[in-house]
């Protein structure tokens, strides 16, 4: 063989090697997180390891449509996650444990299912008492019908009821506002001169008082970014993905393993009264927790820290009562 | 109109002749296409940000439709990739002719293939997958490895490039549409080839190899089957290759006489009328059909795509040069004027392409900084926002292709029509209401 054909096949050869080899070196050496729609597949990892304060860096790329990526109970902005571009994100830890990571943009039916976990080892630097949750200490059974036997005729106002509170039997502290269902606080105060009406505009003046201004903003926001696809934006359980939700019914469960027998159901309304003010906060609390079990409703307790889950109850009672002052 | 030799001048002629600048552009050529299968397979599933889909079907296409294929001809197919892997097994060499010829099978294609059904048929295939192709980088990765190794296998079994001439999908309209391209490879001297001993340009010689393409450049009429790929400037002994410039559309006073090349400007005309309306037109129920493929809907557009290229489109040409008085039978008088058409259906993929490719050039852009989707930013532009190019040009351009195409193709009609001595109104009529069609489905 020539000097000029053997050069020539070294050519070529090196070539396709380059070819073939560049770019799988390059594609096994950059680990992405490929999101897609839950129908999909969902997050892929969707189980990532790290350590205590060490930065964990992560570059996510969206296979399908935009998605957002949080970590549930940390402190973090969302970042959106673009179809095929790569978003780098670096987090660090500083408790052990397992963190949920969730799709924070309304990407298709299945959103809310979008979720993935952190789990970071270490050892912790300052051990936490475990707290139980309120509806547990309370022993709530969550699945209980607790529909209020009566309801106003309308919206009670939290500014009538202000001017009617003095000197009426009622505890003002969280603990028990928490603990009572509007319906529980109206029939503590039968025992009082008020009229029924009036009474209604109490409690709604004690669940105003219980929240503030910032609380209520916060649950708006949460409710925007979380609840509304959903239950609406208005509270009637009228989202965008309601009416899907109830046409897929439970074949949009089966694409989710493990979930055959789930029944879908439709978002709660939560400008029904019978339903709401027969609903304590601890009630409510638990069933945000929880989530829905075997409906639709997803679980965030893995999702919201507990100071988060209380600014959003208080949000979902506006529905029901005459606040003063707008919400931001 | 007088042709110009461009092998004359010196530079263009040496250059043509030595076999590096040609395997410099090779390699160059199969390495991108490997990188482009391999984009296709790992990159991101996103089509408008992989390599594969971008390179391929919007800079490709661009540069295939409405440069490489209006102004050389064939000369996309001088410079693909795809056949060169089986054609160096074949050879059992990169460069010159070896001194041992690998045994392969060297088979002759049985004469029943001898003909572009099959490239019609594959063609048409692609076409009817065409909205997940060209969106999928997956498919689009497996679909051109699919076509490197289908090169690979026919070098083995049959002689020449069996591949190019007889299967490729794009070779079929390249050839055809080649006939109206101002560049051509022919010989100076007829006299010269007749009285050549041993033919080197067809059966090959110590200089180079027998025509890859299965031609006899001594009898080269037309530009249809020449792939350029200047074997014989290499192997003719007597000096006697040129490759001249010429006005556009020469070869095209020659009339076709085969079924299937006049098959091929129906195939072509058609589908470009197709995706005109399916892939840029309004209609959300025909694009669901298009990308549903294998639902019934899909199996509904197919029927219809089929039909609209095998029946409606012929059939009515058929029924206006019907009542023709004419010693040719009908099936000559049909793929005689069929010529008329390949004008049209060439400026009309360029006015269709031109949509699509200056929507989506910005996509190229951002690609080229980002080819796996791995967050690169190699050149600055990955994060190049997606913006239609010159879209004031858009539509005036396509009107001008599409008049302009009809002008031509009425020119042509007019040739072909004289030389089989029948009346050219009918092809020119025909021609001005599927222009209209297109106008109406472009603008």
């Amino acid at each position: 063989m020539n000097r000029s054909e053997l050069l020539s096949r070294f050519f070529v050869i090196t070539g396709i090697i380059l070819a073939i080899g560049a770019p799988l070196v390059f594609w096994t050496r950059t680990p992405l997180i490929h999101a897609r729609m839950a129908e999909n597949g969902g997050w892929n990892p969707d189980v990532i390891q790290a350590e205590v304060g060490k930065p964990l860096q992560l570059k996510i790329t969206s296979d399908d449509v935009v998605h957002g990526f949080a970590v549930g109970q940390m402190d973090m902005q969302s970042v959106d996650v673009l179809p095929g571009k790569v978003t780098d994100i670096t987090l660090t830890f500083d408790k052990p444990g397992i963190y949920t990571f969730f799709c924070t943009r309304w990407c298709g039916l299945n959103h809310w299912r979008m979720r993935g976990t952190i789990e970071v080892s270490g050892s912790p630097s300052d051990p936490e008492p475990s707290t139980v949750p309120l509806y547990v200490s309370l022993n709530l059974d969550l699945d209980a019908p607790h529909d209020s036997p009566i309801v106003p005729n309308e919206k009670p106002s939290a500014i009538s009821g202000q001017l009617l509170e003095t000197n009426l039997p009622i505890d003002p502290s969280a603990e028990y506002y928490r603990s009572h269902s509007p319906y529980q606080v109206f029939t503590d105060l039968s025992t009082t001169s008020l009229t029924e009406p009036q009474r209604w505009d109490v409690v709604a003046y004690l669940w105003q008082s219980n929240a503030t201004s910032e609380s209520l903003a916060n649950g708006k926001q949460l409710y925007a970014q979380n609840c509304a696809a959903c239950h609406g934006e208005n509270g009637a359980g009228d989202g965008v993905f309601a009416d899907e939700l109830a046409a897929a019914g439970e074949s949009s469960m089966q694409t989710m393993e493990g979930a055959m027998d789930m029944m879908m159901q439709s978002p709660v309304d939560f400008t029904d009264p019978r339903r709401m003010l027969g609903a304590s906060p601890a009630l409510l609390q638990g069933k945000i927790l929880r989530g829905g079990m075997g409906t639709g409703m997803p679980m965030w307790g893995s999702i919201f820290t507990e100071e988060q889950i209380w600014d959003l109850i208080e949000y979902l009672y506006s529905f029901q009562f005459q606040y003063q002052g707008a919400i931001q | 109109m007088t042709k110009i030799e461009l092998t004359r001048n010196t530079f263009i002629k040496n250059a043509l002749k030595s076999r590096y600048p040609q395997l410099a552009v090779f390699i160059v050529m199969l390495v991108g296409y490997i990188f482009a299968i391999l984009a296709g397979l790992i990159g991101t599933p996103v089509g408008s940000h992989n390599f594969s889909i971008v390179f391929v079907w919007i800079a490709w296409w661009a540069i295939l439709i409405l440069v490489a294929v209006p102004f050389f001809g064939r000369g996309w197919c001088a410079v693909c990739p795809i056949p060169l892997p089986g054609e160096w097994l074949q050879r059992g060499a990169v460069l010159g002719p070896s001194e041992k010829k690998p045994k392969w099978l060297n088979l002759r294609v049985p004469k029943m293939f001898r003909n572009i059904w099959l490239q019609n048929i594959s063609f048409l295939l692609l076409a009817l997958f065409s909205s997940v192709l060209l969106t999928t980088p997956n498919i689009t990765g497996i679909v051109l490895a699919a076509m490197l190794f289908a090169a690979i296998g026919l070098s083995t079994v049959f002689e020449r490039r069996a591949f190019c001439r007889y299967l490729c999908p794009v070779g079929g309209f390249i050839g055809l549409y080649s006939q109206t391209a101002p560049i051509e490879l022919r010989i100076k001297d007829k006299q010269i080839c007749v009285t050549c001993e041993g033919k080197p340009c067809y059966n090959g010689s110590q200089a180079g190899y027998g025509c890859p393409w299965d031609v006899f450049p001594g009898g080269l009429t037309k530009n249809t089957y020449c792939g350029l790929c200047m074997e014989c400037i290499r192997t003719c002994p007597h000096d006697n290759i040129a490759v001249n410039l010429r006005p556009f559309s020469a070869d095209l006073a020659k009339p076709s006489t085969r079924m299937d090349e006049a098959f091929k400007a129906f195939i072509m005309l058609g589908s470009a009328i197709i995706y005109a309306g399916v892939l840029l037109g309004p209609w959300g129920t025909f694009k669901d059909a298009a990308y549903n493929v294998g639902s019934g809907t899909w199996l509904i557009y197919a029927a219809a795509f089929l039909a609209i290229i095998f029946v409606v489109l012929p059939g009515l040409f058929t029924l206006g040069i019907l009542d023709m008085k004419n010693t040719l039978s009908l099936k000559q008088r049909f793929a005689s004027l069929s010529t008329a058409l390949i004008p049209l259906g060439l400026m009309f993929w360029v006015a269709f392409s031109l949509s699509f490719v200056l929507t989506n050039a910005s996509y190229i852009v951002a690609a080229l900084s980002d080819p796996l989707g791995l967050g690169w930013n190699l050149f600055g532009t990955a994060n190049t926002a997606w913006q239609p190019m010159l879209t004031a040009l858009l539509a005036p351009a396509q009107t001008l292709a599409l008049v302009g195409g009809l002008i031509w193709s009425a020119r042509t009609a007019q040739k072909a029509a004289n030389e089989v001595k029948v009346s050219s109104i009918p092809v020119i009529f025909y021609s001005l209401i599927v222009t209209f069609i297109m106008l109406w489905l472009l603008l």
